[in-house]
């Protein structure tokens, strides 16, 4: 009975976060009844290998919105990272592993910042964040002026697989053990998302800090007099977004075994981390939402896009139906408008 | 100097500064180009107006972009609106094609604007959509490919030609300004974007038609878009792909190097001119030291942040 009430009052709490659950579910399991080779591991591999950056960034974006900010320099850490790695991840084990680290350290510190800037200097998130965006993008030209690069080709493949590729790269033991049958299946991008996403953002929002950053984004004043750690907060959300940025450049760089540091694909993957915030039930006025529901909300915006991949659509009308199911999926939020009764929360 | 700049109405401080950081970009660019061919450009008049004449669409499209930023909202929607409004007045042709793209500017302003005033949907995400679906319905207009059709003569000559050794462009944009500054300056509806943009709670409970205030705001916006878009097809003889994205950033960052505050309500259109300005001059600069594109961005990044860090420091109490 309990649960049942518990789980009735989160449900009322996070509309948009089930809502958002309830689309992606209905969307993957008609693409993969439409798909020829639907609900195979391999449809699964690819669709998730594709998604892996998308959802990152979402996830970066997350933390600024939730203080009622804006990171508009996510794309261009991202690019950032992703050009770095495709200088350093090769050679030895010891220089794979210190070319990830050095990827990692060297985005978070531009998250550190963007941070330190908006705190300290108190500048209006995003257009610091526009402009360090800018220099950003200009570090990754510097690293790499024309695309290219060289990853492991070890790591590429055993990264961007299932699990059973994974053990068999490495030989870590016997790929075809009886036990681990029931995992080898699991494609290994999906771990990164939950390690790396999951793993950091659940931990984190139950700290004080996550704490903080919720009640910043509710209401910084009333935050400010229950004594919290506001500056604190604010760099620590800077931060992470710029490690999360990190981690999906870390990815993309060794998934395309390259970088290349493009100025307007930097662009667009900024603006749709925004969408996917949205849709995953995020408030952009801050305090409401989760990291959660961008990376579902992440994954909607890319499996629309694999619609077009087994629906016979005119390529050229793809645009058109890409911004109309956007502008519909944001338009959702309107409803609020109907449900208030008083004109004057509209103000808020 | 700390005197001097401390006896400064706030409002004035960002115009003075960033006026005088074009003079030290001019000096300094000066010098280059003394030590390097000997010759000095930058301050021949033909060159100066040759770049204000490249610099009137960013700073028509700048003029619209403040006047939703002085409501504490954003127009996303730049880019695709520009391009749209000179596909559409390319392909009408003859005549119409004037009336055209300011009416497809005119559109997109109040999509947007219903969406932000009446939906209630942040205009970051609404006016990102309107982009979306602007680009979705030019791919299909176009087949993905650039445009065929050729700019009439009439814009090409407001957007080439020259009148009285001035290029006919900046006396657009000068025209484009005074209507943007009657407007901010003499009229209800310029106090009213103010009043929104400072607390839209207030203003609504004073009388004012908040929702009609801010469509107001976004067709301005539209409108501006489209007369850029309609002079840069002008300029190039036709309109193509992608043609608007490389003014969208520049002109956010114009408006608010010029002293307006990103969360509305304050801002004078002078900063806006000499925010414009700054841009321009700093590009020409950078193209003439023939900086590759990573410095480039580099410096484009630091001049905002530094410039905002010496006079765009929000207050230091909480929750306003």
């Amino acid at each position: 009975m309990t649960v049942a009430r518990a789980f009735g009052t989160s449900l009322r709490q996070n509309r948009g976060f089930y809502g958002a659950v309830v689309l992606l579910c209905v969307l993957y399991l008609v693409y993969n009844l439409l798909h020829p080779r639907g609900f195979s591991s391999a449809v699964l591999i690819q669709n998730a290998n594709e998604s892996v950056a998308i959802v990152f960034l979402a996830m970066a974006q997350t933390i600024p919105v939730l203080l009622g900010g804006l990171d508009l320099s996510v794309g261009a850490v991202m690019t950032l990272a992703a050009c770095i790695a495709s200088v350093l991840v090769n050679g030895s084990p010891l220089q794979i592993i210190f070319g990830m680290v050095v990827t990692l350290a060297a985005g978070t510190a531009f998250g550190l910042c963007n941070g330190l800037i908006v705190v300290y200097g108190r500048l209006q998130p995003i257009i610091a964040t526009l402009a360090t965006g800018a220099i950003a993008m200009g570090l990754a030209l510097f690293i790499r002026p024309k695309p290219g690069g060289d990853i492991d080709g070890d790591l590429n493949w055993a990264l961007t697989n299932s699990l059973w590729d994974f053990v068999d790269t490495y030989a870590l033991f016997d790929p075809d053990a009886s036990w681990f049958a029931p995992f080898a299946w699991i494609p290994v991008p999906i771990l990164i998302m939950l390690v790396f996403g999951v793993g950091v953002w659940l931990p984190f929002r139950r700290t004080i800090i996550g704490r903080t950053i919720y009640a910043i984004g509710s209401a910084e004043g009333a935050a400010y007099m229950s004594g919290l750690p506001i500056n604190r907060a604010k760099i620590a959300a800077f931060t992470l977004a710029g490690f999360f940025a990190s981690c999906g450049g870390l990815y993309l760089a060794i998934q395309t075994a390259s970088g290349n540091a493009d100025i307007s694909q930097a662009g667009a993957y900024t603006l749709n981390s925004i969408a996917a915030v949205v849709l995953g039930g995020t408030s952009l006025l801050g305090g409401i939402g989760g990291a959660i529901g961008s990376m579902i909300g992440a994954l909607i915006l890319r499996v629309m896009s694999f619609y077009f991949r087994i629906l016979s659509i005119d390529p050229l009308l793809q645009p058109l139906v890409e911004g109309v199911v956007l502008l519909a999926a944001v338009s959702l939020g309107a409803f609020r408008v109907l449900r208030i009764k008083n004109r004057l929360e509209l103000f808020r | 100097m700390q005197i001097a700049l401390s006896r400064l109405r706030p409002e004035d401080k960002p115009v003075v500064i960033s006026a005088g950081f074009i003079v030290v970009i001019l000096i300094l660019g000066t010098v280059y180009t003394l030590a390097t061919q000997g010759t000095a450009p930058l301050f021949s008049p033909n060159y100066l107006l040759q770049q204000l004449q490249t610099g009137s669409f960013l700073g028509i499209v700048a003029a619209g972009m403040m006047m939703v930023i002085l409501l504490g909202h954003i127009d996303l929607s730049i880019p695709w609106t520009l391009a749209a409004a000179a596909m559409m007045a390319t392909a009408v042709g003859g005549d119409m094609a004037l009336p055209t793209g300011i009416a497809v500017g005119v559109a997109v302003g109040l999509v947007n604007g219903f969406g932000v005033a009446y939906l209630r949907i942040p205009s970051m995400i609404f006016t990102l959509g309107v982009d979306s679906v602007m680009r979705g319905l030019m791919v299909w207009h176009t087949g993905g490919f650039a445009p065929q059709d050729q700019a009439t003569p009439l814009m090409r000559t407001l957007a080439a030609d020259k009148f009285l050794g001035i290029p006919l462009a900046i006396f657009v944009w000068a025209a484009v300004s005074v209507v943007i500054v009657v407007l901010l300056s003499r009229t209800a509806f310029g106090r009213s974007i103010y009043a929104t943009g400072n607390r839209e709670a207030a203003a609504y409970l004073s009388g004012i038609r908040t929702p009609w205030i801010i469509v107001g705001a976004f067709v301005a916006s539209g409108v501006c878009a489209a007369i850029a878009g309609v002079l840069l097809a002008g300029y190039s003889t036709k309109a193509y792909q992608g043609m608007g994205n490389a003014y969208l950033l520049p002109a956010i960052a114009a408006v608010v190097i010029g002293g307006t505050r990103i969360l509305g309500g304050q801002g004078r259109y002078v900063g806006t001119l000499v925010g414009v300005t700054l841009i321009v001059l700093l590009n020409s600069v950078l193209s003439i030291m023939q900086m590759p594109e990573a410095g480039r961005q580099v410096i484009y990044g630091c001049v905002i942040v530094g410039m905002l860090l010496v006079y765009g420091r929000g207050s230091r109490n909480f929750g306003g």
